[in-house]
């Protein structure tokens, strides 16, 4: 049995940041994290962050963990090629090295930061070789270096369809076309105004029908819908492409947090099954804590502001400088509602607030 | 037709089809078609086809997705060998 302080669970940009903070306020840490690198999903994010210098604009994505471990890190132990397979409600996980090393920890509070996995539509042709999640051609282009395909078709104008769509073309990938089912671009434009210089038209209000081929992904067939999200007759179209690419939403990876008794609620604005939570992130167990996509899903620069707000809470629950700690959690408390303001930030906002309702009405 | 190409759960390779007809046939909560057809009981674990699941469950019956309750967790959530899984227990306590 390991014992720790304090398990943060996951080493993107919301675990990293909690194992930081709690480390720096003289917590002991264990970081597990499932791959061979931390990072999460910024080992794959080449392009530039935007926002303030405090959440590293102007920094590629993928430069960044190394930036969010500035101070206390003799305090933290890291294992990678880790996962945690179980969590039990009497404080106890079991967790996997490899295939052969498994072990118990017992850690005195946690953090979840197990961030979110892609969502995947239901048309004919979906199992076709050649359809991809955006993650997936991430993973593929932008860590290994390979191209997946010649031609793509982009289904999804969030962040993610909108960047992803660019990387390919950087590449020397073509990219046919964006679709996206809602009446407008859910990206920033600045990106999206690349693709369209370049001459990539994005469609919205318009989706994907089916995918068509023998063996792989010859073309796929897209239609416009109308204001009732169904398909206007007649508009149906086939575009030749080789690639079908899902950017279509992520859902938070709650699965451990069930184990341990954490209640969820279905919050479709954070992308699904979430856990309910207090203004410093505390689930309804007591010794668990979320941070990132987990806690609902958003940008990586609001994750790394949650990891600091929950690392900065458990290590305050264990004993760490209330002071310090408090100094901490006003701050990020107040970052995070300067990132989740304006118009932009309505849906996280209506969110959120379904959630943290959740402890007070237990 | 089209129901027969498209695919709800890609590790048990259930169809649209297969999951339109347990629905129909009144199997119409997840933790029920989970336990008739192992939808969600691949190495995925249901991380990519529940989302797709209960948007079927929701169409057919008139729910909304938030009064369907997801299946139940269990560890553990990736597959790990008999062996491995006793070595741990020696010699770690």
């Amino acid at each position: 049995m390991v014992k720790t302080q304090l398990l943060v669970v996951g080493g993107g940009p919301a675990g990293l940041a909690a194992a930081d903070t709690a480390a720096s306020l003289g917590i002991q840490v264990l970081l597990v994290d499932e791959g061979r690198s931390l990072g999460g999903q910024l080992v794959k994010q080449t392009h530039k962050f935007f926002g303030s210098g405090e959440h590293h604009a102007g920094v590629r994505g993928i430069d960044i963990p190394q930036l969010l471990l500035k101070e206390g890190q003799d305090k933290i132990t890291f294992k990678l090629n880790t996962t945690v397979i179980g969590c039990y409600q009497d404080r106890v996980l079991t967790a996997l090295t490899g295939e052969d090393e498994y072990f118990k920890i017992s850690p005195q509070a946690a953090i979840f930061a197990t961030g979110a996995s892609e969502k995947f539509l239901a048309f004919p042709g979906n199992d076709l070789p050649g359809v991809y999640g955006a993650g997936a051609v991430q993973t593929l282009m932008n860590q290994y270096g390979v191209l997946p395909g010649n031609r793509v078709l982009m289904v999804g104008a969030g962040n993610i369809g909108i960047i992803v769509s660019y990387q390919l073309l950087q590449a020397g990938v073509q990219v046919a076309a964006v679709v996206e089912a809602a009446p407008q671009i859910g990206g920033y434009l600045v990106h999206a105004s690349k693709l369209a210089r370049a001459g990539v038209p994005i469609l919205t209000r318009h989706t994907i029908l089916a995918a068509r081929g023998k063996e792989a992904v010859e073309s796929a067939v897209i239609a416009r819908l109308d204001d009732n999200w169904q398909v206007v007759p007649g508009s149906q179209q086939e575009l030749e492409v080789d690639v079908v690419c899902l950017a279509v939403g992520l859902s938070p990876v709650v699965d451990l947090l069930r184990q341990a008794g954490c209640r969820t609620r279905y919050v479709p604005e954070l992308g699904g099954d979430v856990p309910v939570r207090d203004s410093l992130l505390r689930t309804s167990q007591e010794w668990i804590y979320v941070a990132g996509d987990v806690a609902g899903v958003e940008e990586a620069s609001a994750a790394m502001v949650e990891g600091r707000l929950a690392g900065a809470a458990a290590a305050k629950q264990l004993g760490a400088d209330v002071a310090a700690a408090d100094e901490i959690i006003a701050r990020s408390q107040a970052s995070l509602k300067a990132l989740r303001g304006g118009p932009v930030g309505e849906k996280i906002r209506s969110g959120i607030a379904k959630l943290e309702g959740g402890i007070a009405n237990a | 037709m089209e129901d027969r190409d498209t695919i709800i759960c890609r590790c048990e390779d259930l169809t649209r089809e297969d999951v339109r007809k347990l629905i129909e046939a009144g199997y119409t909560t997840v933790e029920e078609i989970k336990r008739i057809s192992r939808c969600g009981m691949g190495p995925c674990q249901g991380r990519t086809c529940h989302q797709l699941l209960v948007r079927e469950i929701a169409l057919l019956t008139g729910k909304d997705p938030a009064e369907i309750p997801p299946h139940k967790a269990r560890p553990p959530i990736k597959g790990i060998k008999l062996g491995t899984l006793l070595a741990g227990g020696e010699k770690h306590d």
